[in-house]
Protein backbone atom coordinates (compact mmCIF):
# COMPACT_ATOMS: atom_id res chain seq x y z
CA UNK A 1 0.00 0.00 0.00
CA UNK A 2 1.40 3.70 -0.91
CA UNK A 3 2.34 5.88 2.05
CA UNK A 4 -0.29 8.58 2.38
CA UNK A 5 2.66 11.00 3.61
CA UNK A 6 0.96 11.49 7.00
CA UNK A 7 4.10 9.66 8.50
CA UNK A 8 5.64 12.76 8.30
CA UNK A 9 4.08 14.83 11.14
CA UNK A 10 5.33 12.20 13.73
CA UNK A 11 8.46 12.94 12.70
CA UNK A 12 10.57 15.43 15.56
CA UNK A 13 8.78 18.51 16.35
CA UNK A 14 6.40 18.53 13.16
CA UNK A 15 2.89 17.30 14.84
CA UNK A 16 4.05 20.10 17.83
CA UNK A 17 4.80 22.90 14.81
CA UNK A 18 1.41 22.33 13.12
CA UNK A 19 -0.39 22.41 15.97
CA UNK A 20 1.28 25.70 17.40
CA UNK A 21 0.55 27.13 13.57
CA UNK A 22 -3.00 26.48 14.38
CA UNK A 23 -2.81 28.11 17.53
CA UNK A 24 -1.99 31.10 15.58
CA UNK A 25 -4.46 31.22 13.39
CA UNK A 26 -7.20 30.93 15.93
CA UNK A 27 -5.49 33.72 17.63
CA UNK A 28 -6.33 35.63 14.98
CA UNK A 29 -9.47 34.09 14.29
CA UNK A 30 -10.74 34.47 17.75
CA UNK A 31 -9.41 38.02 18.58
CA UNK A 32 -10.75 39.18 14.82
CA UNK A 33 -14.17 37.74 15.66
CA UNK A 34 -14.75 39.26 19.10
CA UNK A 35 -13.81 42.53 17.67
CA UNK A 36 -16.03 42.08 14.63
CA UNK A 37 -19.01 41.18 16.93
CA UNK A 38 -18.65 44.66 18.70
CA UNK A 39 -18.15 46.94 16.20
CA UNK A 40 -20.28 45.03 14.25
CA UNK A 41 -23.39 45.40 16.39
CA UNK A 42 -22.73 48.79 17.69
CA UNK A 43 -22.34 49.72 13.97
CA UNK A 44 -25.33 47.87 12.52
CA UNK A 45 -27.63 49.31 15.06
CA UNK A 46 -26.73 52.92 14.30
CA UNK A 47 -27.07 52.16 10.47
CA UNK A 48 -30.36 51.44 11.10
CA UNK A 49 -31.29 54.29 12.35
CA UNK A 50 -32.31 57.20 9.02
CA UNK A 51 -29.02 59.14 9.61
CA UNK A 52 -28.83 59.82 5.77
CA UNK A 53 -24.90 60.62 6.47
CA UNK A 54 -23.81 57.64 8.09
CA UNK A 55 -25.43 55.11 5.86
CA UNK A 56 -23.63 56.83 3.16
CA UNK A 57 -20.46 56.63 4.48
CA UNK A 58 -20.99 52.95 5.87
CA UNK A 59 -22.40 51.91 2.63
CA UNK A 60 -18.93 53.35 0.71
CA UNK A 61 -16.89 51.38 3.66
CA UNK A 62 -19.38 47.78 2.65
CA UNK A 63 -18.75 48.13 -1.08
CA UNK A 64 -14.81 48.99 -0.43
CA UNK A 65 -14.61 45.80 1.93
CA UNK A 66 -17.08 43.30 -0.60
CA UNK A 67 -15.03 44.59 -3.42
CA UNK A 68 -11.27 44.23 -2.52
CA UNK A 69 -10.30 40.71 -2.25
CA UNK A 70 -8.71 39.69 1.62
CA UNK A 71 -5.68 39.32 0.29
CA UNK A 72 -5.35 42.78 -1.49
CA UNK A 73 -6.21 44.44 1.73
CA UNK A 74 -3.49 42.32 3.60
CA UNK A 75 -0.93 43.29 1.21
CA UNK A 76 -2.22 46.38 1.93
CA UNK A 77 -2.10 47.24 5.41
CA UNK A 78 1.00 44.75 5.97
CA UNK A 79 3.22 46.46 2.99
CA UNK A 80 1.53 49.48 2.11
CA UNK A 81 0.82 51.53 5.52
CA UNK A 82 4.61 50.36 6.95
CA UNK A 83 5.73 52.17 3.59
CA UNK A 84 3.48 54.97 3.47
CA UNK A 85 3.51 55.78 7.65
CA UNK A 86 6.42 54.51 8.36
CA UNK A 87 5.37 51.56 11.19
CA UNK A 88 6.08 48.66 11.30
CA UNK A 89 3.42 46.17 12.07
CA UNK A 90 3.63 42.64 12.12
CA UNK A 91 2.08 40.04 10.14
CA UNK A 92 0.02 38.96 13.43
CA UNK A 93 -1.77 42.80 14.09
CA UNK A 94 -1.82 43.32 10.31
CA UNK A 95 -3.85 40.11 10.05
CA UNK A 96 -6.21 41.24 13.28
CA UNK A 97 -6.58 44.56 11.18
CA UNK A 98 -7.61 43.42 8.27
CA UNK A 99 -9.82 40.76 9.60
CA UNK A 100 -11.56 43.18 11.72
CA UNK A 101 -12.29 45.64 9.06
CA UNK A 102 -14.29 42.58 6.81
CA UNK A 103 -15.83 41.44 9.86
CA UNK A 104 -16.93 44.56 10.83
CA UNK A 105 -18.56 45.39 7.43
CA UNK A 106 -20.22 41.90 7.16
CA UNK A 107 -21.36 41.85 10.83
CA UNK A 108 -22.84 45.60 10.57
CA UNK A 109 -24.65 44.26 7.13
CA UNK A 110 -26.06 41.50 9.24
CA UNK A 111 -27.35 43.80 12.14
CA UNK A 112 -28.63 45.77 10.06
CA UNK A 113 -30.51 43.22 8.11
CA UNK A 114 -31.81 41.19 10.98
CA UNK A 115 -33.03 44.44 12.77
CA UNK A 116 -35.06 46.32 9.60
CA UNK A 117 -36.69 43.09 9.02
CA UNK A 118 -38.64 43.32 12.45
CA UNK A 119 -41.65 44.90 10.74
CA UNK A 120 -41.97 48.81 11.27
CA UNK A 121 -45.33 48.13 12.61
CA UNK A 122 -43.94 46.12 15.76
CA UNK A 123 -42.04 49.46 16.75
CA UNK A 124 -45.22 51.28 16.25
CA UNK A 125 -47.13 49.21 18.83
CA UNK A 126 -44.39 48.98 21.09
CA UNK A 127 -44.53 52.77 21.06
CA UNK A 128 -48.04 52.70 21.37
CA UNK A 129 -47.59 51.47 25.00
CA UNK A 130 -45.52 54.79 26.16
CA UNK A 131 -42.21 52.91 26.30
CA UNK A 132 -39.48 55.29 25.55
CA UNK A 133 -37.49 54.20 21.83
CA UNK A 134 -34.85 53.24 24.12
CA UNK A 135 -36.63 50.81 25.90
CA UNK A 136 -38.59 49.46 22.90
CA UNK A 137 -34.89 48.95 21.32
CA UNK A 138 -33.62 46.72 24.02
CA UNK A 139 -37.02 44.34 25.27
CA UNK A 140 -38.27 44.22 21.75
CA UNK A 141 -36.62 44.77 18.46
CA UNK A 142 -33.23 43.74 19.59
CA UNK A 143 -34.18 40.16 20.87
CA UNK A 144 -36.60 40.04 17.55
CA UNK A 145 -33.07 40.78 15.69
CA UNK A 146 -30.55 38.57 17.88
CA UNK A 147 -32.67 35.44 17.05
CA UNK A 148 -32.42 36.09 13.20
CA UNK A 149 -28.60 36.96 13.84
CA UNK A 150 -27.41 34.17 15.61
CA UNK A 151 -27.42 31.84 12.53
CA UNK A 152 -26.10 34.09 10.35
CA UNK A 153 -23.14 35.28 12.90
CA UNK A 154 -22.00 31.62 13.45
CA UNK A 155 -21.97 31.55 9.67
CA UNK A 156 -19.94 34.55 9.42
CA UNK A 157 -17.59 33.19 12.32
CA UNK A 158 -16.71 30.25 10.46
CA UNK A 159 -16.01 32.01 7.09
CA UNK A 160 -13.49 34.13 9.15
CA UNK A 161 -11.67 31.22 10.68
CA UNK A 162 -11.77 29.50 7.44
CA UNK A 163 -10.24 32.40 5.73
CA UNK A 164 -7.30 32.78 8.68
CA UNK A 165 -5.46 30.91 6.29
CA UNK A 166 -4.63 34.23 3.61
CA UNK A 167 -2.64 35.21 6.75
CA UNK A 168 0.16 33.17 5.19
CA UNK A 169 0.64 35.49 2.74
CA UNK A 170 2.20 38.33 4.84
CA UNK A 171 4.18 35.90 6.83
CA UNK A 172 2.66 34.41 9.64
CA UNK A 173 3.42 31.17 10.93
CA UNK A 174 0.82 29.80 10.47
CA UNK A 175 -0.99 26.75 9.73
CA UNK A 176 -0.52 26.39 6.07
CA UNK A 177 2.00 27.87 6.42
CA UNK A 178 4.00 25.25 8.71
CA UNK A 179 2.43 22.58 6.57
CA UNK A 180 4.30 23.75 3.74
CA UNK A 181 7.61 23.90 5.84
CA UNK A 182 6.72 19.96 6.40
CA UNK A 183 6.58 19.47 3.30
CA UNK A 184 9.58 21.53 1.69
CA UNK A 185 11.98 20.11 4.28
CA UNK A 186 10.51 16.12 3.61
CA UNK A 187 10.17 16.38 0.27
CA UNK A 188 12.76 13.90 -0.64
CA UNK A 189 12.31 11.61 2.29
CA UNK A 190 8.45 11.58 1.76
CA UNK A 191 7.39 12.06 -1.30
CA UNK A 192 3.72 12.24 -0.40
CA UNK A 193 3.95 14.33 2.27
CA UNK A 194 2.28 17.08 0.88
CA UNK A 195 -1.41 14.80 0.47
CA UNK A 196 -1.18 13.36 3.72
CA UNK A 197 -0.02 17.09 5.37
CA UNK A 198 -3.02 18.82 3.55
CA UNK A 199 -5.11 16.42 4.74
CA UNK A 200 -4.37 16.81 8.03
CA UNK A 201 -4.50 20.48 7.57
CA UNK A 202 -8.08 19.91 6.03
CA UNK A 203 -9.10 17.89 8.68
CA UNK A 204 -8.17 20.14 11.70
CA UNK A 205 -10.23 23.32 10.04
CA UNK A 206 -12.64 20.38 9.83
CA UNK A 207 -13.08 19.56 13.58
CA UNK A 208 -12.64 23.12 14.51
CA UNK A 209 -15.66 24.44 11.88
CA UNK A 210 -17.55 21.76 11.93
CA UNK A 211 -18.65 21.93 15.98
CA UNK A 212 -19.36 25.82 15.60
CA UNK A 213 -21.65 24.86 12.01
CA UNK A 214 -23.40 22.39 14.52
CA UNK A 215 -24.34 24.95 17.35
CA UNK A 216 -25.92 27.64 14.24
CA UNK A 217 -28.24 24.66 13.05
CA UNK A 218 -28.90 24.22 16.40
CA UNK A 219 -29.85 27.47 17.40
CA UNK A 220 -31.24 28.16 14.35
CA UNK A 221 -34.07 25.38 15.16
CA UNK A 222 -34.86 26.48 18.26
CA UNK A 223 -35.38 30.42 17.59
CA UNK A 224 -35.77 30.06 13.69
CA UNK B 1 -70.71 69.70 30.84
CA UNK B 2 -66.91 68.54 31.86
CA UNK B 3 -63.49 68.46 30.12
CA UNK B 4 -63.49 66.46 27.26
CA UNK B 5 -61.37 63.27 27.44
CA UNK B 6 -59.79 63.81 23.84
CA UNK B 7 -59.82 67.07 22.24
CA UNK B 8 -59.17 67.36 18.29
CA UNK B 9 -58.90 70.32 16.77
CA UNK B 10 -58.65 71.65 12.96
CA UNK B 11 -56.39 68.64 12.25
CA UNK B 12 -54.73 68.45 8.94
CA UNK B 13 -52.61 65.40 7.57
CA UNK B 14 -50.44 64.79 4.29
CA UNK B 15 -49.01 62.59 2.90
CA UNK B 16 -46.80 63.74 0.10
CA UNK B 17 -48.42 67.08 -0.72
CA UNK B 18 -52.02 64.57 -0.86
CA UNK B 19 -54.47 65.66 1.69
CA UNK B 20 -55.59 62.63 3.70
CA UNK B 21 -57.19 64.50 6.75
CA UNK B 22 -59.35 68.03 6.59
CA UNK B 23 -59.95 70.22 9.07
CA UNK B 24 -60.95 67.56 11.33
CA UNK B 25 -62.28 68.52 14.98
CA UNK B 26 -63.51 65.89 17.29
CA UNK B 27 -64.27 65.81 21.26
CA UNK B 28 -64.61 62.46 22.61
CA UNK B 29 -65.92 62.55 26.61
CA UNK B 30 -65.58 60.70 29.63
CA UNK B 31 -67.15 57.16 29.03
CA UNK B 32 -68.09 57.96 25.61
CA UNK B 33 -68.01 55.19 23.07
CA UNK B 34 -67.49 56.91 19.39
CA UNK B 35 -67.44 54.46 16.15
CA UNK B 36 -65.77 55.85 13.12
CA UNK B 37 -66.91 54.32 9.78
CA UNK B 38 -66.15 54.96 6.36
CA UNK B 39 -65.31 53.46 3.50
CA UNK B 40 -61.36 52.47 2.62
CA UNK B 41 -59.01 55.42 2.43
CA UNK B 42 -61.49 57.77 3.66
CA UNK B 43 -58.44 58.07 6.75
CA UNK B 44 -59.96 55.85 9.50
CA UNK B 45 -56.44 54.66 10.31
CA UNK B 46 -54.35 57.60 9.60
CA UNK B 47 -57.06 59.61 12.36
CA UNK B 48 -56.13 57.08 14.51
CA UNK B 49 -52.13 57.33 14.03
CA UNK B 50 -52.46 60.79 14.34
CA UNK B 51 -54.06 60.76 17.85
CA UNK B 52 -50.92 58.67 19.61
CA UNK B 53 -48.79 60.00 17.31
CA UNK B 54 -47.75 57.59 15.11
CA UNK B 55 -47.79 60.25 12.27
CA UNK B 56 -46.85 63.69 12.47
CA UNK B 57 -49.94 65.83 11.36
CA UNK B 58 -49.47 69.11 9.30
CA UNK B 59 -52.09 71.37 10.92
CA UNK B 60 -54.45 71.61 13.94
CA UNK B 61 -54.18 70.68 17.19
CA UNK B 62 -54.46 67.09 19.38
CA UNK B 63 -55.19 67.32 23.32
CA UNK B 64 -55.43 64.69 26.31
CA UNK B 65 -56.92 66.44 28.83
CA UNK B 66 -55.34 69.52 27.65
CA UNK B 67 -51.96 67.96 27.35
CA UNK B 68 -50.91 68.46 23.83
CA UNK B 69 -49.84 65.62 21.39
CA UNK B 70 -46.92 66.18 19.44
CA UNK B 71 -44.76 63.93 17.48
CA UNK B 72 -41.43 63.41 18.82
CA UNK B 73 -41.95 65.51 21.34
CA UNK B 74 -40.14 64.59 25.17
CA UNK B 75 -43.15 63.93 26.98
CA UNK B 76 -44.91 61.63 24.42
CA UNK B 77 -43.93 58.32 25.63
CA UNK B 78 -45.76 59.23 28.96
CA UNK B 79 -48.92 60.48 27.15
CA UNK B 80 -49.21 57.45 25.24
CA UNK B 81 -49.30 55.34 28.19
CA UNK B 82 -52.71 56.61 28.62
CA UNK B 83 -53.56 56.32 25.10
CA UNK B 84 -54.16 52.11 24.60
CA UNK B 85 -54.31 51.13 21.14
CA UNK B 86 -54.81 47.72 19.19
CA UNK B 87 -53.71 47.26 16.17
CA UNK B 88 -55.88 45.42 13.29
CA UNK B 89 -52.65 42.65 12.88
CA UNK B 90 -52.43 42.62 16.65
CA UNK B 91 -49.20 42.62 17.03
CA UNK B 92 -48.21 41.19 20.26
CA UNK B 93 -44.37 40.44 20.56
CA UNK B 94 -43.46 37.29 19.65
CA UNK B 95 -40.49 36.20 21.51
CA UNK B 96 -42.44 36.91 24.67
CA UNK B 97 -45.31 34.85 26.32
CA UNK B 98 -48.80 36.42 26.47
CA UNK B 99 -47.72 37.17 30.11
CA UNK B 100 -44.83 39.08 29.44
CA UNK B 101 -46.42 40.79 26.54
CA UNK B 102 -48.65 42.18 29.34
CA UNK B 103 -46.15 42.73 31.91
CA UNK B 104 -43.78 44.34 29.79
CA UNK B 105 -44.75 47.97 29.71
CA UNK B 106 -46.71 48.68 32.53
CA UNK B 107 -43.20 46.90 34.39
CA UNK B 108 -40.53 48.90 31.98
CA UNK B 109 -42.76 52.14 30.78
CA UNK B 110 -44.42 52.68 34.42
CA UNK B 111 -42.29 50.92 36.90
CA UNK B 112 -45.03 49.32 38.46
CA UNK B 113 -44.47 46.44 40.84
CA UNK B 114 -44.35 43.25 39.07
CA UNK B 115 -46.86 41.03 41.53
CA UNK B 116 -49.62 43.62 41.34
CA UNK B 117 -49.65 43.87 37.33
CA UNK B 118 -49.02 39.95 37.36
CA UNK B 119 -52.46 40.10 39.71
CA UNK B 120 -54.13 42.48 37.49
CA UNK B 121 -53.12 41.03 34.18
CA UNK B 122 -54.28 37.70 35.68
CA UNK B 123 -57.51 38.83 36.33
CA UNK B 124 -58.27 40.34 33.00
CA UNK B 125 -57.04 37.63 31.01
CA UNK B 126 -59.39 35.29 33.15
CA UNK B 127 -62.15 37.89 32.11
CA UNK B 128 -61.41 37.37 28.52
CA UNK B 129 -61.19 33.44 28.64
CA UNK B 130 -57.63 33.41 28.37
CA UNK B 131 -56.61 32.29 32.07
CA UNK B 132 -55.05 29.09 30.95
CA UNK B 133 -52.92 30.56 27.93
CA UNK B 134 -50.51 32.90 30.36
CA UNK B 135 -47.28 31.23 29.42
CA UNK B 136 -48.43 29.96 26.27
CA UNK B 137 -46.31 32.40 22.82
CA UNK B 138 -48.25 34.30 20.62
CA UNK B 139 -47.86 31.77 17.75
CA UNK B 140 -49.73 29.07 19.80
CA UNK B 141 -52.37 30.93 19.77
CA UNK B 142 -55.80 31.83 17.53
CA UNK B 143 -56.31 35.24 15.71
CA UNK B 144 -58.98 35.79 18.11
CA UNK B 145 -56.82 34.83 20.91
CA UNK B 146 -54.22 37.09 20.22
CA UNK B 147 -56.58 39.81 19.76
CA UNK B 148 -58.29 39.16 23.20
CA UNK B 149 -54.17 39.34 24.54
CA UNK B 150 -53.91 42.59 22.88
CA UNK B 151 -56.46 44.35 24.33
CA UNK B 152 -55.47 43.19 27.89
CA UNK B 153 -52.28 44.07 26.99
CA UNK B 154 -53.99 47.81 26.34
CA UNK B 155 -56.24 47.59 29.11
CA UNK B 156 -53.09 46.94 32.13
CA UNK B 157 -51.85 50.08 31.20
CA UNK B 158 -55.28 51.73 32.45
CA UNK B 159 -55.74 54.01 29.59
CA UNK B 160 -57.79 56.88 29.89
CA UNK B 161 -58.67 56.45 26.13
CA UNK B 162 -59.01 53.31 23.86
CA UNK B 163 -58.68 53.46 20.12
CA UNK B 164 -59.30 50.16 18.29
CA UNK B 165 -58.16 49.95 13.93
CA UNK B 166 -60.52 46.96 12.56
CA UNK B 167 -59.12 44.93 15.50
CA UNK B 168 -61.40 42.02 13.96
CA UNK B 169 -60.69 43.21 10.12
CA UNK B 170 -58.03 39.97 10.19
CA UNK B 171 -60.06 37.66 11.82
CA UNK B 172 -61.85 34.21 10.46
CA UNK B 173 -65.80 35.02 10.86
CA UNK B 174 -66.43 32.61 13.67
CA UNK B 175 -63.92 34.42 16.13
CA UNK B 176 -65.07 38.12 15.35
CA UNK B 177 -67.77 37.38 17.91
CA UNK B 178 -65.33 36.55 21.09
CA UNK B 179 -63.36 40.02 20.66
CA UNK B 180 -66.59 42.20 20.11
CA UNK B 181 -67.98 40.77 22.92
CA UNK B 182 -64.97 41.96 24.78
CA UNK B 183 -65.09 45.49 23.72
CA UNK B 184 -69.29 45.89 24.16
CA UNK B 185 -67.94 44.33 27.96
CA UNK B 186 -65.81 47.42 27.83
CA UNK B 187 -68.60 50.07 26.84
CA UNK B 188 -70.58 48.74 29.30
CA UNK B 189 -67.75 49.32 32.01
CA UNK B 190 -68.06 52.96 30.57
CA UNK B 191 -64.78 53.26 28.82
CA UNK B 192 -63.88 55.84 26.53
CA UNK B 193 -62.95 54.42 23.07
CA UNK B 194 -62.96 55.58 19.70
CA UNK B 195 -63.63 52.01 17.47
CA UNK B 196 -63.05 51.86 13.70
CA UNK B 197 -64.91 49.11 12.28
CA UNK B 198 -66.65 47.50 9.14
CA UNK B 199 -68.81 45.50 11.45
CA UNK B 200 -72.26 47.26 11.07
CA UNK B 201 -74.68 45.69 13.52
CA UNK B 202 -71.66 46.18 16.50
CA UNK B 203 -70.95 50.02 15.41
CA UNK B 204 -74.76 50.25 16.13
CA UNK B 205 -74.70 47.85 19.31
CA UNK B 206 -71.62 49.39 20.98
CA UNK B 207 -72.02 53.46 19.43
CA UNK B 208 -72.97 56.05 21.50
CA UNK B 209 -72.13 58.46 18.69
CA UNK B 210 -70.91 57.54 15.25
CA UNK B 211 -69.08 59.37 12.99
CA UNK B 212 -68.86 58.83 9.18
CA UNK B 213 -65.25 60.34 7.73
CA UNK B 214 -65.09 60.13 3.62
CA UNK B 215 -62.43 61.81 1.40
CA UNK B 216 -60.90 63.42 4.97
CA UNK B 217 -63.98 65.09 6.31
CA UNK B 218 -65.96 63.94 8.97
CA UNK B 219 -69.22 64.50 7.24
CA UNK B 220 -71.48 63.10 10.10
CA UNK B 221 -71.85 62.77 13.55
CA UNK B 222 -74.73 61.44 14.78
CA UNK B 223 -76.19 58.93 17.49
CA UNK B 224 -76.68 55.14 16.16
CA UNK B 225 -80.05 55.14 15.87
CA UNK B 226 -80.53 58.38 13.74
CA UNK B 227 -77.37 56.79 11.61
CA UNK B 228 -78.59 53.70 10.53
CA UNK B 229 -82.75 54.44 10.88
CA UNK B 230 -83.00 57.32 8.80
CA UNK B 231 -79.20 58.85 7.65
CA UNK B 232 -79.67 62.54 7.04
CA UNK B 233 -76.82 63.03 4.34
CA UNK B 234 -76.46 61.40 0.96
CA UNK B 235 -73.51 60.04 1.88
CA UNK B 236 -74.27 58.19 4.65
CA UNK B 237 -77.03 56.80 2.39
CA UNK B 238 -74.92 55.68 -0.18
CA UNK B 239 -71.96 54.26 2.90
CA UNK B 240 -75.16 52.33 4.11
CA UNK B 241 -76.30 51.04 0.99
CA UNK B 242 -72.88 49.66 0.13
CA UNK B 243 -73.18 47.56 3.20
CA UNK B 244 -76.90 46.35 1.65
CA UNK B 245 -75.24 45.47 -1.74
CA UNK B 246 -72.98 43.38 -0.54
CA UNK B 247 -74.95 41.57 2.22
CA UNK B 248 -77.68 40.73 -1.03
CA UNK B 249 -74.98 39.93 -3.17
CA UNK B 250 -73.34 37.36 -0.26
CA UNK B 251 -76.55 35.65 0.45
CA UNK B 252 -77.37 35.00 -3.28
CA UNK B 253 -74.52 33.02 -4.11
N1 LIG C 1 -47.85 55.89 4.81
C1 LIG C 1 -48.60 56.45 3.86
N2 LIG C 1 -48.04 57.13 2.84
C2 LIG C 1 -48.77 57.72 1.88
N3 LIG C 1 -50.13 57.68 1.85
C3 LIG C 1 -50.76 57.01 2.81
C4 LIG C 1 -50.05 56.35 3.88
N4 LIG C 1 -50.94 55.77 4.70
C5 LIG C 1 -52.15 56.05 4.20
N5 LIG C 1 -52.07 56.79 3.07
C6 LIG C 1 -53.21 57.30 2.27
O1 LIG C 1 -54.04 58.01 3.14
C7 LIG C 1 -55.39 57.76 2.82
C8 LIG C 1 -56.14 57.30 4.05
O2 LIG C 1 -55.64 56.05 4.45
P1 LIG C 1 -56.18 55.28 5.72
O3 LIG C 1 -55.34 54.06 5.87
O4 LIG C 1 -56.26 56.20 6.86
O5 LIG C 1 -57.64 54.87 5.26
P2 LIG C 1 -58.72 53.99 6.03
O6 LIG C 1 -59.94 54.81 6.14
O7 LIG C 1 -58.14 53.45 7.26
O8 LIG C 1 -58.96 52.82 4.99
P3 LIG C 1 -59.29 51.28 5.24
O9 LIG C 1 -60.74 51.18 5.53
O10 LIG C 1 -58.98 50.64 3.93
O11 LIG C 1 -58.41 50.81 6.34
C9 LIG C 1 -55.40 56.78 1.68
O12 LIG C 1 -55.59 57.50 0.50
C10 LIG C 1 -54.04 56.18 1.71
O13 LIG C 1 -53.63 55.85 0.40
MG1 LIG D 1 -57.57 51.49 7.91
Amino acid sequence: MQSLGVEVLFKGKNFARLMGGMWTALKISLVSIAISMVLGLLLGMLVSRKNRVLRGVMRCYLEFIHIMPQMVLLFLVFFGTSKAFGWNLSGELSSVIVFSLWGTAEMSDLVRGAVTSVPKIQYESAMALGMTPAQVNRYVILPQAVRRLIPQSINLITRMIKTTSLVLMVGVVEILKVAQQIIEANRKASPNAAFGVYLTVFLLYFLLCWPVSLLAKHLEKRWG
Amino acid sequence: MAEPVLTIEHLTKEYDGQTVLKDVSLQVHEGEVIVIVGPSGSGKSTLLRCINALEDIQGGEIRLRGQKITAGAKNLPQIRQKIGMVFQSYELFPHLTVMNNILLAPMKAQKRAKEEVQAEAMALLTRVGLADKADSLPRQLSGGQKQRVAIVRALCMHPEILLFDEVTAALDPEMVREVLEVILQLAENKRTMLIVTHEMPFARAVADRIILLDDGRIQDDTDPEEFFESPKTELAKRFLQSFEYTRTRKSDD
